[in-house]
Order: C-alpha cells, then sequence, then structure tokens
C-alpha cells in the first residue's frame, strides 16, 4: 500500500523558535491516525505545513503523491480541513454555508446540488436547511462544519481538534461520521487532547516540545520499552483511600510515577519493590497491569523533561 | 488567469448574502455618511460674515458715527457691543464676546476737518485666522472707500479693478466644501466596511478555513471589494443627489464622466482597507487603523487648506494622499467643468495606487495566511 501523507524529516522554525523538530511518519489509505499533544507542540503548524499553508524549513512531506513544496495548489483540492473554529458563517443558513463551500471548490450547478444532498443525508442536517447557523447547537455546527470539509470528497481529511468543547453525544455521534467515511476510504488526520479520542484511532503519533516521540498502534505503544523500563512493573492499586495513600506512595524508594486513575492508583514502581509495598499496604490490592494510553505518554513526557534537565 | 482569481464569484456572491442579511448595519452604513454630510456641508461656511464687534466711540460727532455705520453696512461687522471705556473694550475682545474692536477716538471729528490723517484703532482677535484675515481687509476697505468718498467727492475713480470669480460666482462655501466632503466620506466608509469585513472572518475564523480551500488570494480580496465598490457606488450617487438639490452645487462637467473617474478612487480606497485588515488582529484595531486614515485626508488633501502653500514635506505628503487626487477630479468636473483631458493623470495616479495597494494586502495576506 502506497501511504496517502507522508512526512520526511520535517523541520519548521520560526525565527530562533523550533515548531516542528524533525518529525517523518506515514499514513495509509483509509487510516484514522491520530495525533496528540500539548497546545503549542506543533500540531497544527504540521497540519498547515501538509497543506502547503507554511513551507518548511527542512525536510519534506507528501498528499496523495504530490510534493507539497510543489503542488500547494493541487493539495488543497483533495484535502477537507476542519477545525475547532468551525470555520462557518454564522448569519448565513446551513444551506448557505454548503453552497458557499461547494462553490469554493469549484463545485457548481447539477453535481453542487447533488452533492450537497448527500452531504445533507450524511449528516442528517435536513430539518435545518434554511436557519441561520448561529441558531444551530455546538453538536450540530460541528455537523455542518464537517459537512463543509468534505463537500468535494476530499481523501485526506484533517481534523484539529474538531471535538473540542461539544457533548458526549454529539461527540460520539461525530466520531461515528468519521469511521463511517474512514470505511468508504477517506484517510484521516485527527489532532486531539482527548486520550479516549485517541484510543479509537488505528494508530496513533504523540507529539512533545514539537517532537514525534512515539508512534504507533495503541498495542505497540502500551508495549513500548520506553514506556515500561526494565526492571520496572506498572501496577494498579485498589484501595479505598486513594488520596492518602497516593501521599505515602509517592515517597516510597522505587516508585518512580504515581497517580490516581478513578477509584485506584496506576503506579510505575520498581519490580523489585512490589513486595514491599504490598507488605506496606495490606489493605490494598496490588497487581500488575498494561500501561494505559496516558500512562505512555507521561511516562514519555517524564523521560524528555529528565533529559532536558 | 482564472487560478489568480480562483474563488472570486463565490466569495462575491456569499458577501453580498452577508450584507443583505443585515439590513441594519447597510442602512447605519449607507445612513451615517449622508447624516454627516448635512451636518458638515451646511455648518461649515467659509465666508465671514456678521463679526461680532465691540464699539468704543470717544468722539460722539456725526462723521464718527457715519463711519460706524459704512462698517455696519459691510456685512462683515456686526456692532453687537458699545463700551465707553478702554479696559471694558479689551475686557469684550479677551472675553470672546467681541472678535473686532472698533476704536474712534476723541480727535477723530477735528483731525478729519483740519484735513489731517484722522486714525481709527480697529483690533481684531487673531486666535480665529480666517476672521483675523478677513476683518483686516474688510476695515481697510471700509477706510479706503470712506477716504476717497472724502477726496474725489462727485468725481469718477480714476481705476477700478473689476474681479469676476469664475466656476463659483457666489463664492459659495457648499460648492467648494461639499465635493472635498463626498471624497472624505466615501472614503471612510468603504475603507471601514471592507476591513471590518475581513478582520471579521479572521476573528471567527473562517479566514482560516479559507486559506485551507483553493481560494485564491486575489480571489478572496477582489470578491470583497466588488459588493463594497458597489455599495460604495451607491453612496456616491446619493451624496451626488443630495449635493445638487439640497446643497445647490450644479454640476457643470459630464456626470458620466465624474463616475467613471470614481472608479479608480474607488479601488484605492478599498485597496487601503484590505491592506489595513492585514495589518488589524481585532476589529477595534481595524476600526483605529480606518479612523487614522480620515484626518491625513482632510487636512493635508486640499479639502481645507491649499496645498500649494504647504512647505515642501508635506506637499509631497499630500501626493501620497488618494483624496487629493480625487478632490482634484470632483472640483474640475463639478466646479469647473473639467473634462477628461484636463483630469485623466490624476485617474490614472489613482488607478496606479489602486493596483499596488490592492497587490501589497494580497502579498501581506500570503505571507501572514501560514500564521
Amino acid at each position: 500500500m502506497t501511504p496517502v501523507i507522508t512526512a520526511d524529516h520535517l523541520t519548521i522554525r520560526f525565527g530562533d523558535f523550533t515548531a516542528v523538530n524533525d518529525v517523518s511518519f506515514e499514513i495509509n489509505k483509509g487510516e484514522l491516525f491520530g495525533f496528540l499533544g500539548p497546545n503549542g507542540s506543533g500540531k497544527t503548524t504540521i497540519i498547515k505545513a501538509l497543506c502547503g499553508l507554511i513551507t518548511p524549513t527542512e525536510g519534506t512531506g507528501t498528499i496523495l503523491g504530490m510534493d507539497i513544496h510543489q503542488h500547494a495548489a493541487d493539495i488543497k483540492r483533495h484535502v477537507g480541513y476542519m477545525s475547532q473554529k468551525f470555520g462557518l458563517y454564522e448569519d448565513l443558513t446551513v444551506s448557505e454555508n454548503l453552497g458557499f463551500y461547494s462553490g469554493v471548490y469549484g463545485i457548481t450547478g447539477a453535481r453542487a446540488t447533488q452533492r450537497i444532498q448527500e452531504i445533507v443525508a450524511l449528516t442528517g442536517l435536513a430539518p435545518y436547511l434554511n436557519r441561520r447557523v448561529s441558531a444551530l447547537s455546538g453538536g450540530w455546527k460541528q455537523r455542518l462544519a464537517l459537512g463543509c470539509a468534505i463537500i468535494h470528497s476530499p481523501e485526506v481529511v484533517f481534523l484539529d481538534e474538531p471535538t473540542a468543547g461539544i457533548d458526549p453525544v454529539a461527540r460520539r455521534s461525530l466520531w461515528d461520521l468519521f469511521f463511517l467515511l474512514s470505511a468508504q476510504g477517506v484517510t484521516f488526520f485527527v489532532t486531539t487532547h482527548y486520550m479516549d479520542e485517541a484510543e479509537r484511532c488505528g494508530r496513533v503519533g504523540y507529539i512533545y516540545m514539537s517532537k514525534l516521540v512515539a508512534l504507533g498502534t495503541i498495542t505497540e505503544l502500551q508495549n513500548l520499552p520506553e514506556a515500561n523500563p526494565p526492571g520496572t512493573s506498572r501496577v494498579e492499586i485498589e484501595t479505598p483511600d486513594t488520596s492518602t495513600v497516593l501521599a505515602t506512595l509517592r515517597k516510597q524508594p522505587g516508585v518512580r510515577e504515581a497517580t490516581i486513575f478513578g477509584r485506584s492508583i496506576h503506579s510505575l514502581v520498581d519490580s523489585t519493590r512490589i513486595d514491599t509495598l504490598r507488605a506496606q499496604f495490606p489493605q490494598a490490592k496490588i497487581q500488575p497491569i498494561v500501561p494505559s494510553l496516558e500512562d505512555v505518554f507521561v511516562t514519555l513526557t517524564y523521560q524528555i523533561m529528565d533529559a532536558a534537565k | 488567469m482564472n487560478s489568480l482569481f480562483y474563488g472570486l464569484w463565490p466569495v462575491c456572491r456569499k458577501e453580498f448574502t452577508h450584507i443583505v442579511r443585515d439590513p441594519g448595519t447597510l442602512f447605519f452604513a449607507l445612513l451615517i455618511p449622508l447624516l454627516q454630510l448635512f451636518l458638515f456641508g451646511f455648518a461649515v461656511d467659509t465666508n465671514v460674515r456678521q463679526i461680532p464687534t465691540v464699539v468704543l466711540d470717544e468722539s460722539h460727532t456725526q462723521q464718527s458715527r457715519q463711519l460706524l455705520e459704512s462698517f455696519a453696512a459691510s456685512d462683515t461687522f456686526r456692532l453687537a457691543l458699545t463700551v465707553q471705556s478702554n479696559p471694558d473694550m479689551y475686557s469684550a475682545m479677551r472675553s470672546g464676546k467681541a472678535r473686532v474692536a472698533i476704536k474712534i477716538p476723541y480727535d477723530y471729528a477735528r483731525n478729519l476737518q483740519s484735513g489731517a490723517t484722522a486714525t481709527v484703532l480697529v483690533l481684531i482677535d487673531g486666535s480665529d485666522s480666517s476672521v483675523a484675515g478677513q476683518a483686516v481687509n474688510a476695515s481697510s476697505g471700509v477706510a479706503l472707500e470712506q477716504s476717497l468718498n472724502r477726496i474725489l467727492g462727485s468725481a469718477q475713480l480714476p481705476i477700478e479693478v473689476r474681479p469676476s470669480v469664475l466656476y463659483n460666482p457666489a463664492t459659495r462655501s457648499a460648492n467648494f466644501f461639499v465635493p472635498g466632503l463626498l471624497a472624505v466620506l466615501l472614503q471612510m466608509m468603504i475603507i471601514l466596511l471592507i476591513a471590518l469585513s475581513l478582520v471579521r472572518e479572521r476573528e471567527r475564523g473562517t479566514l482560516e478555513q479559507l486559506t485551507m480551500t483553493p481560494v485564491a488570494p486575489l480571489g478572496l480580496m477582489v470578491g470583497k471589494m466588488i459588493p463594497y465598490g458597489v455599495l460604495g457606488f451607491c453612496e456616491l450617487c446619493l451624496i451626488l443627489i443630495i449635493m445638487r438639490i439640497v446643497f445647490q452645487v450644479p454640476i457643470h462637467g459630464n456626470v458620466f464622466l465624474l463616475l467613471c473617474m470614481s472608479l479608480p478612487f474607488l479601488l484605492t480606497v478599498l485597496g487601503i482597507g484590505l491592506f489595513i485588515s492585514t495589518k488589524a488582529r481585532t476589529q477595534a484595531e481595524a476600526f483605529q487603523l480606518s479612523m487614522g486614515t480620515v484626518l491625513p485626508s482632510v487636512f493635508l488633501s486640499g479639502y481645507i487648506f491649499l496645498i500649494d502653500t504647504m512647505p515642501p514635506f508635506f506637499r509631497a505628503v499630500s501626493r501620497i494622499i488618494p483624496a487629493t487626487y480625487y478632490i482634484q477630479i470632483l472640483r474640475g468636473i463639478i466646479l469647473r467643468g473639467a473634462g477628461f483631458t484636463d483630469l485623466w493623470l490624476n485617474a490614472a495616479v489613482l488607478t496606479l495606487m489602486g493596483c499596488i495597494t490592492v497587490l501589497l494586502a494580497a502579498r501581506q495576506f500570503v505571507t501572514q495566511r501560514g500564521h
């Protein structure tokens, strides 16, 4: 399979500031690729570079085989983009927004009518066609924004934090749409803050301090050697008084990380210390677990912060 | 060509929809310049008349009363106040109750009759330059006329100058000011509307979305210029109609030529608005920058002050102000009945300025869109 999106040693500097540092990845057709990282880590900058809006300082990339340096204009015709800001005109109606974006992509006449009907059927916006966008709820705005972003049937869709600030039901139904389109062969590149959203993605990249620090399927990431340093174990500690246990636990030698996870504590400890801990907290149930995606990212982040010191 | 302006028509249509969708904004955009036209068109009158004048007549003779009558008859002075002492006279000037003071000394009539030169003191408030200039001229005129009458009696004047004011025979202020006001109001309205429209898109994130579509920078810019250009053109016609009917300013030249030569000015101010919108991050910033263009085009464009009397530096500045050229065109066609051959250079400069500002704005837009 030829990759649909590639980044090849992509480096982007704004003056002295390095926004993206030597990032490489390949994404295949129909993949739902999740891109995680804190604010300002370079996620949006990478999307803009791949869409040809920013010229990378070093390295290159391709979209559908087109070089991002040379074919920026062509790339835009094959790529959809949706951001948390929606990009909708609040004073226009739903159908006017769809009509505008189809015109912008050069879709006119009968083809536009047909395509708008398809989008309306897909997103379920039929009852709201003549309603102004300002009168829609956040969830419907997001569905409309997605509809506008895919009006030209793009093969690749970039979603920049698409579900920021909407309710869980709307969030899930939006993700159902992503899965539906992804099954039809559309490739998705999704940035997000939410771990549960990342876990729905086929593959995940984690960017921290402008560097891509992890890349792979969920299972691959959970079994990363860096996330499970030799001689350590990831354990779950079930105990009724999580906060008091956490405070004492963090002071113990050999405890590298500890954090509350719902009604239990997830901790990374030296394997030799497990029995000592069991003796110390007799009322707690301590058992080894596979790290969650969040555990993996936290461990990786700590390692980078330590290395930086 | 097509790809250079890609997306022009969808953007243009969408922008018209925005305008129609919000009749309130449209109404005020068109109405406020008209209100200002009425306000300033009626208020501004540089023909100084009826200057409040304080009189101190120490002579109290028939001759002194005759002199005062001729001052009053000139229409420039209004003898508002009579005082009996020097301090009272100065106090009336200082407080602003009078702009001019006339003091006829006690020996006025005696000097006049004995054939010596009779002096009359005329004090003029210099804190208002237009009043001062006019008052100096008018008072000298009164004195000269009185002197001539005494010397010549019923004989004829040996020399008579007959000034004839061309193009604006009654030297009506409206004729001079309303065409200039038109340029300033049109500029203010268009720059503000188009700058706000683009900055609004930046604020709401739709501009970011557009940069991800194949819309070309020039397609977006020209697509926005057309609707606001049409709006500006309608406003121009409205102002011209009001100027003709309400202010009674006759249009001596060709109205069609006037409308055609207004297009380069519209192009330029649209370009300036676009350029401002690439510099401003918020609507408030756009508003302030737009307003910043108003004062230079009022004071340095020849609208109020003659460009020829400015210091060389400001003469140079006035040459880069678009309103300078448009006011030349407006006054030329409206007042002097000038034709294309007289004014084409102004239109050509404006066209060049327009193209440069639009291209600069587009270039600025391209370098910014990644950030």
